[in-house]
């Protein structure tokens, strides 16, 4: 069972490298998000000491961080299932005895694993020689970090699996996964962080589960987030993953009762 | 032991009529015109353990979809279906690893890697000891050819070397049974003998049950002595390939060439009593159908020889290609 999933990590891993040049371009394109970021915050800043209760170095380390953890916990999985349920390649899927959804996280998992390996690490060192990023110090920070990494990673499969799921239903939902992306990146803190949204804003996000994935992690790491308050944003993120298995248990009960496949 | 067991299944699809022209497109936005097509219907079946068959019938007739219940995709609308003594849709986990299934219109190798890679993987899909891998794969592999393509990625092999490590990749857990969906369209006839070659082995070999579906009648010639055939959902032959063809083409017929040119009236004078109906295909080549089983041939040239001279006689067969053109063309009911 567990080497099933660990062969599926590792011929993703294969995938990844099979294609350098993708490779290659997404190390440059993290790179010059980060560096964009770098410049917009300092010119933002100005000679402001403090913005939404972050310092311009924290802000900085916050975006620099928040993107790195994007190229581990982002995935393309929904449009991979789109793809499958369009050309009738989940037909195929279908007569494996393994579980559809997850063979999907694993292979979700070892292209994050690939990627958080071979951009983020590379990436920071890099970035580090470049920017003056705050580290934080002290190991437990850095393993609460590396837990609240993995939960973001859960939660933002776990909505890619939601809309993954719908192609089923309507055949063409590229629209909706194209929403999702835009809206995940602004309703997670990526793009900003969540205590720079007014407070009207910030009401509404606490309920939906965005800002798990991006804002809550990037604050444990920048001590934007402190003692106590770790082990609640850890809970809060957990309680997101169980929460969202509901809507995908029910919809791919649906989804294998109505299963068409396209294309003879 | 049943393999395949059947009772009355059917597979009911929802579509919906679009309207015509852009005020009807707009209006399907809104409400669309659903209807129900039984793409299976009520359909029985028995295969027994070791049995090769041939599943044929025209595009959209219900092949696939029928394939696709068997297998365990497609959860059927309504009957009762037992494939290897599992529900195939309810236990699909644990049923798939009773089978092997190769669709030629789509792969189940990972397309970017190499396709020994895509057997490890397989192996471990479908937990086969190594040992087990070996015995059985090396012959495998040995009798397809495939040895040389293996660290070849998939998206550079051909089709036909394609086709047959997919077929492989199926027979990695030396399944019971195997559902084959058309598995040698496109490819060449060397590689079509070789995998019925391999086929044949396989089912001599392991006893393993094969239901095929092609549109190749010669494939089905070759290796199933049984058929299903499948008519808008519905089983409309069920039985050996032998028996079909006698009732098919139950009239024989012979052409007779001559070296002049004979005229019909003298022919028939010539045969007058015997059970066959002449038509002049040209005035020096005639086609005799036979009226009555007992006639024989030699009985018919007795007749002929004494008055006319004959350079030639074919005994027209019908092939199953035309058999299967014959019952689409006219049904299979008033045969």
């Amino acid at each position: 069972m567990f080497s099933m999933y660990v062969e599926m990590i590792r011929i993703r891993f294969l995938m990844m490298l099979a294609y350098r040049v993708n490779y290659y371009s997404g190390i440059a394109v993290y790179s010059i998000n980060i560096g964009a970021y770098y410049f917009l915050w300092n010119a933002i800043y100005g000679d402001k000491v403090t913005m939404g209760g972050l310092t311009a170095l924290q802000m900085v380390t916050y975006v620099s961080i928040s993107w790195m953890a994007r190229a581990f916990y982002f995935n393309n999985i929904d449009q991979e299932m789109a793809q499958e349920v369009k050309e009738g390649k989940v037909a195929i899927e279908l007569i494996r005895p393994y579980h559809y959804l997850a063979t999907k996280i694993m292979q979700a998992m070892g292209e994050g694993i690939f990627r958080f390996l071979f951009f983020s690490l590379p990436g920071m060192i890099i970035i580090t020689f470049i920017f003056p990023i705050q580290y934080p110090s002290g190991f437990s920070i850095w393993g609460w970090y590396g837990i609240s990494l993995l939960f973001s990673f859960f939660i933002n499969t776990q909505i890619n699996l939601i809309t993954g799921l719908l192609t089923f239903f309507f055949y063409n939902n590229e629209g909706i996964m194209r929403a999702k992306r835009v809206l995940v990146d602004l309703f997670s803190g990526l793009i900003l962080p969540i205590s720079l949204y007014p407070e009207w804003a910030q009401a509404i996000l606490n309920y939906l589960p965005f800002q798990a994935i991006s804002y809550l992690p990037g604050m444990i790491f920048t001590g934007g987030i402190q003692g106590e308050q770790i082990f609640l944003s850890l809970g809060q993120q957990f309680l997101w993953i169980l929460l969202l298995w509901i809507p995908i248990g029910m919809l791919w009960w649906q989804a294998k009762k109505n299963l068409v496949i396209q294309g003879g | 032991m049943l393999r395949i067991e059947a009772r009355g299944l059917t597979k009911e699809f929802k579509s919906y009529k679009s309207r015509s022209g852009l005020m009807g497109a707009f209006r399907d936005l809104f409400s669309r015109n659903y209807m129900n097509i039984k793409a299976v219907d009520a359909i029985d079946l028995a295969i027994n353990e070791g049995e090769m068959v041939g599943y044929i019938g025209e595009n959209g007739a219900g092949k696939s979809t029928t394939i696709k219940m068997l297998t365990g995709i497609l959860k059927p609308s309504s009957g009762f279906l037992r494939v290897n003594g599992m529900d195939p849709h309810r236990e699909r986990e644990n049923f798939v690893k009773t089978i092997g299934v190769v669709f030629g219109q789509r792969s189940q190798l990972w397309w970017d890697i190499a396709v020994q890679e895509s057997f490890t993987l397989l192996k471990k899909v479908y937990r086969v000891s190594d040992a087990h891998y070996k015995r059985h794969m090396e012959h495998v592999i040995d009798v397809l050819d495939i040895e040389d393509l293996l660290a070849r990625p998939v998206r550079k092999l051909s089709l036909g070397q394609r086709m047959r490590c997919e077929l492989a990749a199926a027979l990695i857990h030396n399944p019971p049974l195997l559902f084959l969906d058309e598995p040698t369209i496109g490819l060449d006839v060397l590689v079509k003998l070789k995998i019925r070659d391999f086929l044949k082995e396989m089912n001599k070999e392991y006893g393993t049950t094969v239901l095929l579906t092609t549109h190749d009648l010669s494939d089905i010639e070759a290796l199933c002595s049984r058929v299903i055939m499948l008519d808008e959902g519905k089983v409309i032959y069920d039985g050996e390939l032998n028996k079909l063809k006698e009732q098919m083409g139950s009239k024989k017929a012979v052409f007779v060439d001559f070296p002049y040119p004979v005229s019909l009236e003298k022919l028939e004078s010539v045969t007058f009593g015997l059970p066959v109906s002449w038509s002049q295909i040209h005035p020096m080549q005639y086609r005799g159908v036979f009226r009555s089983e007992d006639l024989s041939v030699s009985h018919l040239l007795e007749a002929i020889i004494p008055s006319f001279e004959v350079t030639d006689l074919s005994i027209e067969t019908m092939s199953t290609e035309e058999v299967v053109r014959k019952i689409y063309e006219e049904g299979f009911a008033h045969v």
